[in-house]
């Protein structure tokens, strides 16, 4: 069976998020990139599934939607484990044409299993996964925490409102994956990152597609107020606080 | 035209959630100059139907269709979006939680429909279409045109406010040209909690974090969940230590939550916790270290042992509640 694990590039979490232009663009001046968090839970219960022989896993690829600048991430997840990469050469614009060219690369290179995580930090989405399923026609399964094969079969645990339920879909499908499908992230260790220099990154061109939304303009959060503080000895103050001026209990 | 807004039910009943989104879809379609139609897919008895049109939803549409009875998104997707083309729906409104998540993006491509994901607000304005939504989990919010005919919104739950009416709504039965054969999803096995308030639907939130010490420390924090009628969560570390259950876990990777009151007891406030809880319209902090940053998103703090503190909040809600 052949998995592909979709990566999307993002700034580190503890960024300090700024715009630039008039706040039009994402001000990536001293930004470190990282895999998005779930994208790279995915890649590490893909891994996990290759390491099981039983699982009938046989690759891992990862794709990015990109330009060459993200080449440092996939570099990444090909150290972390992936066996090859495909970047398509694009600046995306939204996440229909994110899906729109990977669901192209399912096509050309037919596989079984599509991986995603369930958003990308910078845009919060939770789209495009479930978006290359419908381009494809694949069943799709999303808010997976479980991923495993008995006999060839897909056992997928999906979290519904208030408990899981235990599915199966055939082959090919689109997951798309959330906290609790892998413990924690893989880390690369020396041997995969010295290995992950030759790996295959393979470029390929992108197909047409409009995007269908447009970002006009960022705006930061709208500021808190002040925190008032109440004195520890004294919470029947918070309570009054709490019912009368917040009006919340 | 109209607006369609698809209300999921739980069975048979709706909740706070279902009203919340045809809230927020009459108000939308107040917007266009046009009417919001509820599309319910199950059983829903027709007392319960009725409780839409409270919220302004012009038409009920009831469908009932045995292949739609286990969540399979190709035949909710093929369902809503028939559905939709015989409303002639030029926005279709959905719940941004699990279920919201498997078909909204697969009805984008079906109907070559931008999709407004995350929304807590309604559109800036409708000629451009712009919806104003999160981004950079939570540290930027963004303006974002769509640019189809045709726009798909995914709601935040908690974050609309209820729109009561005294419209009355006409209820049709639907159909749709889908069958078995279509489903492709097997369900072997369900396993759900009953009888609990869930994380995500409650109104008080009361959380806990590293600054607990160890899972014996908890009673509390349940106590004090339970006197408000609140549910209870954790932060990141809490779950990866296995004090508490994962689906209890907010922040960044775990459940995003927007209560009216989140409580936040032993926990410093990282950015990837706060990216979970910062959409909360009051925070309170307890907190031993006063620089910690989660007293930067609260709107009210106690620097001290979350310990000694907690049982005397206790003891201040209980005299409070007895007045």
């Amino acid at each position: 069976m052949k998995v592909l694990v979709c990566i999307s590039n993002v700034p580190d979490t503890t960024t300090k998020v700024k715009f630039t232009d008039n706040n039009t663009k994402f001000d990536a001046n001293g930004v470190q990139w990282v895999i998005n968090p779930w994208d790279e839970l995915a890649l590490t219960r893909a891994l996990e599934l290759k390491d099981n022989a039983a699982s009938g896993v046989k690759s891992v690829t990862v794709v990015h939607v990109g330009l060459a600048t993200a080449e440092p991430t996939i570099r990444k997840a090909l150290a972390i484990g992936a066996d090859d990469a495909i970047r398509v050469n694009l600046e995306p614009s939204d996440a229909y044409q994110v899906a729109a060219q990977i669901a192209e690369v399912v096509k050309t290179e037919q596989y079984d299993v599509v991986l995603c995580g369930i958003e990308s930090s910078d845009f919060n989405g939770s789209t495009v996964g479930s978006m290359i399923a419908e381009f494809l026609q694949y069943p799709s399964v999303s808010a997976v925490s479980g991923l495993s094969f008995e006999n060839g079969q897909a056992v997928i645990t999906r979290e519904i409102d208030g408990g899981k339920e235990s599915v199966s879909v055939p082959t090919p499908f689109v997951a798309v994956v959330q906290k609790g499908i892998a413990k924690e992230p893989r880390i690369a260790a020396m041997r995969g990152i010295m290995q992950a220099r030759t790996k295959p990154i393979k470029v390929v061109e992108p197909v047409p597609v409009d995007a269908l939304t447009e970002v006009v303009s960022f705006e930061p959060p709208q500021p808190r107020a002040k925190c008032v503080f109440v004195d520890a000895d004294n919470p029947a103050q918070l309570v009054e606080l709490l019912q009368n001026e917040a009006k919340v209990i | 035209m109209s607006v369609l807004v698809f209300t999921e039910n739980w069975d048979g009943k709706f909740k706070k959630l279902s009203f919340e989104l045809v809230s927020y879809a009459s108000k939308v379609a107040e917007m266009l100059g046009t009417t919001a139609t509820a599309l319910s897919i199950g059983n829903v008895a027709n007392d319960e139907l009725t409780k839409l049109g409270g919220y302004g939803a012009k038409k009920i549409i009831n469908l009932k269709n045995d292949a739609l009875s286990i969540l399979d998104s190709q035949a909710y997707t093929a369902a809503i979006a028939e559905i939709a083309q015989k409303e002639d729906a030029k926005v279709i409104v959905v719940a941004n939680n699990n279920m919201g998540k498997s078909i909204a993006p697969r009805l984008s491509v079906r109907l070559k429909a931008a999709i407004g994901s995350g929304v807590s607000k309604l559109p800036v304005s409708t000629e451009p279409f712009v919806v104003y939504k999160r981004v950079y989990s939570g540290n930027a919010f963004a303006n974002v045109v769509l640019k189809s005919e045709i726009k798909i919104l995914t709601l935040m739950q908690n974050s609309f406010d209820l729109a009561e009416t005294t419209n009355e709504a006409t209820i049709e039965e639907g159909s749709v040209s889908i069958d078995g054969a279509m489903v492709k999803t097997q369900v072997n096995d369900v396993q759900k909690q009953t009888g609990k308030l869930l994380l995500t639907d409650a109104e008080i939130v009361v959380s806990g974090g590293r600054g607990m010490k160890s899972a014996d420390n908890w009673a509390p924090l349940l106590e004090l969940a339970d006197l408000l009628g609140g549910a209870t969560a954790c932060s990141r570390p809490v779950s990866d230590e296995g004090w508490r259950p994962h689906e209890e876990h907010t922040g960044q990777t775990g459940k995003i939550v927007a209560p009216n009151l989140y409580f936040a007891i032993g926990i410093s406030g990282a950015t990837q916790h706060l990216a979970g809880v910062s959409a909360s319209k009051y925070i309170v902090a307890i907190n031993t270290d006063k620089d910690a940053p989660i007293f930067e998103a609260a709107q009210y703090g106690i620097v001290g042992d979350a310990a000694k503190v907690l049982p005397k909040l206790i003891e201040a809600v209980k005299e409070a509640k007895a007045k």
